[in-house]
């Protein structure tokens, strides 16, 4: 069996025709987008083609599209950006407790800056409460930000009914919104967000590029500077040809979403029915429905999440638990402690997340080895408290 | 275990590991397959290398054991070792793991060491890591994975005794580098699914081999005594852990004389060991002087003259064996500390899990917390914790 790839939410292979579409630009087009002479203007032009595929994915104006170096710089200037030109106003951000790293990190890096985030709880689907929100906002809230699906868990959260409450309120909403975009319909007015992060890698493209969506008329500075690129709010030189190809994956996300959500379902779903019949001790961490249709994390009784994912692993196939710090070990996932699991659950569940060309081979590969997997590292562990 | 079948010294030396190992294949694990401990060090680098060399299917994993991963301290777990590890696994092609151990280190080796310091006695960290992690906790890896080994690149050796049919563990090849003091809890049952593929060559072979394969990290310097404390300074270590939730657990005291004159005061018994000369901040002293009690109770610490630390033997508790529980007398070398040459000296079992350890002769500075290894020649015959001088 060739490797299986059941981690399209930490990243995506590169389309062909994505790939295919960057070559020109990091060969004969290999202009500055800023010069104004005939290089420069046909790198301009790939630039401004992408910015305009990638708004039609999310229903916005080319002109509300800022490119970044990926979703956690999207993130980060969405919230730093928001808070500086605020600052007049407060520093406070509403927030939950569940959201990515590139949320909750930044923040906290704020704290000693005067920054106060409140990080609303979620039940234990890991899904936001309007009344709470409510409650978390004050008079000094200068931003909500809550990502539009869980990256762990893949639970949606009603942003359109979040939003109502917080245009009542006057804060602008910001949504993290790069795991969800090309597995669910994106529509920033139907969503009635002011802010929305994207990321390439995860549709199929690039790398090292990603973008924010930023309401017409929402005041945002600038976290970089030292150019007038991308209407003064990011300067530095444009990664051309990783838009290029952002672009072409978002126009493909956008055309295929439909047939890839259902084909992803399809094998999310038996892979998740037969595990959690096949399998004793098996539990879902999140949402049945209202879920992205690709990811399902799973929770096994008596193992290490750790020993799974080798396990896994030196049979060929990759999944994911929790995330790596820098020395790339496994830590805790701060979202399933948020759902209430005890750390010992919080540590012993995988991600499964399948992509668009997953097979259903695969997912026959993936229940053939997964129960003897799971056998060995619970005989493991009941071995080790006998000795 | 019977004395007859394990006369010290008898016993004739068994095949070379790889052969045993294929004896050993008939369990339920994949026969070949080891989890190989690569710390970032050039002994565990060749170790795997050497078991790749021997067609062993190698699964290479680190552990991080500290929080400390900013990578400037120059501890174990910095990111750059976790980083030169990971390039020896890539070099030799095997796949590479780290393995999150912080929680068990914490309660299972800082915890302890803390615990040990605020009572007098000086713990060795390496010993309980060794039995509690890399040999208990690694272990339970390898058997998630299948693997029927773990390997570390500890200088010591197994050796297995087809007469008596048991697993003798045996100093490293290199007595300047031998660590088979910090393994002498290993149990027949650990032995039989251990190896040390370094142990039988010497630190310039284990450089050599590094080159030789053209491992980047042949040179690298040898790593610090206590991984988790890179600076040394293990005193301030531990007044800053317990400071927060319990810094009533600092015992300060008197520092007496041996006619128990009090001669000054000091801020913790945490801060002395048995035998310690410097940093004691009493001035004024003709002679050199040496911490030769620790009195958890009072907080008072003793000095006196060197010939004041020389005792006749120690008490040692948690008392095991290699070859199986020994009840007899028995004649041994002992090593009461790492850095130490060995005491020629009787043992004699006691229950409970002691023993008696006299010494042929009187020796200065037994030191509670650290082990006493019993050997007879190059062989572990067992060991103890040492409860108190004798």
């Amino acid at each position: 069996m060739h490797p299986v790839y059941l981690d399209h939410n930490a990243t995506t292979p590169l389309r062909p025709e994505v790939l295919e579409a960057m070559l020109p630009y990091l060969q004969t087009h290999f202009g500055n987008p800023s010069s104004i002479h005939r290089a420069g203007r046909r790198a301009k032009q790939g630039l401004e083609t992408a910015r305009e595929q990638i708004a039609a994915l999310i229903h916005c104006r080319p002109s509300e599209i800022l490119f970044t170096s990926g979703g956690t710089e999207s993130n980060n200037l969405a919230l730093g950006g928001v808070l500086r030109s605020a600052r007049a106003r407060g520093s406070h951000v509403v927030t939950t407790a569940i959201e990515h790293s590139s949320i909750l990190e930044p923040l906290q890096a704020l704290g000693p800056d005067g920054v106060d985030a409140t990080l609303l709880p979620v039940n234990d689907e890991g899904r936001v409460e309007a009344g709470s929100l409510v409650a978390a906002i004050r008079s000094d809230t200068v931003l909500v930000s809550i990502g539009l699906a869980n990256h762990e868990i893949g639970t949606i959260q009603p942003i359109t009914a979040l939003s109502r409450i917080t245009k009542e309120r006057k804060v602008p909403l910001h949504v993290d919104a790069v795991q969800a975009a090309g597995k669910v319909p994106i529509d920033v007015d139907v969503l009635g967000v002011d802010l929305l992060s994207l990321s390439a890698h995860k549709i199929y493209g690039p790398k090292g590029i990603g973008a924010l969506y930023v309401r017409k008329g929402t005041a945002i500075s600038p976290l970089l500077h030292g150019g007038p690129q991308e209407r003064e709010k990011r300067a530095g030189t444009e990664n051309v040809a990783a838009a290029v190809g952002f672009g072409i994956a978002a126009t493909l996300a956008a055309q295929e979403l439909e047939t890839n959500a259902a084909h992803c379902l399809l094998l999310k779903s038996k892979l998740r029915d037969t595990v959690l019949s096949r399998i004793s001790g098996t539990y879902v961490n999140g949402l049945i429905d209202d879920c992205l249709p690709n990811t399902v994390n799973i929770g096994f009784t008596d193992t290490t999440g750790e020993g799974l994912m080798m396990g896994l692993d030196l049979a060929g196939i990759a999944v994911s638990t929790g995330s790596a710090c820098a020395a790339g070990s496994l830590e805790p996932s701060h979202v399933l402690l948020a759902l209430g699991r005890d750390p010992e659950a919080a540590k012993s569940a995988l991600r499964f997340s399948v992509g668009k060309d997953t097979t259903e081979a695969e997912i026959t590969y993936v229940l053939d080895v997964l129960p003897k997997v799971v056998e060995r590292v619970r005989a493991a562990r009941s071995i080790m408290s006998n000795e | 275990m019977s004395n007859e079948k394990t006369s010290p010294g008898s016993g004739v030396r068994g095949p070379k590991s790889e052969i045993n190992i294929q004896q050993l294949a008939s369990g339920p694990q994949h026969p070949k397959r080891v989890l190989a401990a690569l710390s970032g060090g050039v002994d565990s680098a060749v170790a795997a290398a050497l078991l790749v060399e021997a067609g062993y299917e190698v699964i290479a994993i680190s552990m991080l054991l500290a929080g400390n991963t900013e990578g400037h301290d120059g501890g174990c777990c910095s990111i750059d070792d976790f980083q030169d590890a990971r390039r020896v696994a890539e070099q030799l092609g095997i796949p590479y793991y780290v393995l999150n151990l912080k929680d068990a280190f914490r309660s299972r080796v800082i915890d302890v060491f803390t615990d040990e310091y605020l009572r007098g006695r000086t713990p060795n960290p390496c010993l309980l890591c060794n039995r509690d992690l890399k040999f208990d906790l690694l272990w339970q890896r390898a058997r998630e994975l299948d693997a029927r080994f773990v390997a570390t690149g500890h200088y010591a050796r197994v050796e297995y005794d087809q007469t008596t049919d048991q697993y003798r563990l045996l100093r490293g090849t290199d007595q300047r580098k031998d660590q088979s003091y910090f393994l002498f809890t290993l149990s027949q049952v650990q032995l039989a699914r251990t190896l040390f593929p370094v142990g039988h060559l010497t630190k310039s072979e284990v450089r050599e081999k590094a080159r030789t394969l053209g491992l980047n990290i042949a040179e690298k310097p040898e790593s610090q005594d206590i991984c988790f404390v890179p600076d040394g300074d293990y005193a301030r270590f531990i007044e800053e852990r317990i400071a927060a939730t319990q810094p009533r657990r600092v015992t300060a005291g008197e520092i007496v004389d041996e006619e128990g004159r009090v001669l000054g005061t000091h801020d913790g018994i945490h801060r002395f060991t048995i035998g310690q000369r410097r940093g004691l901040g009493v001035g004024g002293l003709t002679e050199p002087r040496y911490v030769t009690q620790i009195d958890p109770q009072s907080g008072r610490v003793a000095v006196g003259a060197k010939k004041q630390l020389m005792t006749r033997g120690l008490i040692a508790n948690g008392v095991t064996w290699v070859l199986g529980k020994q009840e007899a007398e028995v004649n041994a070398s002992v090593k009461i500390r790492y850095r130490h040459p060995v005491i020629p000296a009787r043992i004699v079992p006691q229950d409970g899990g002691r023993a008696e350890v006299w010494f042929r002769q009187s020796y200065p500075a037994v030191t509670p917390g650290q082990a006493a290894v019993f050997y007879d020649g190059d062989q572990v015959l067992g060991g103890g914790w040492i409860e108190k001088a004798l």
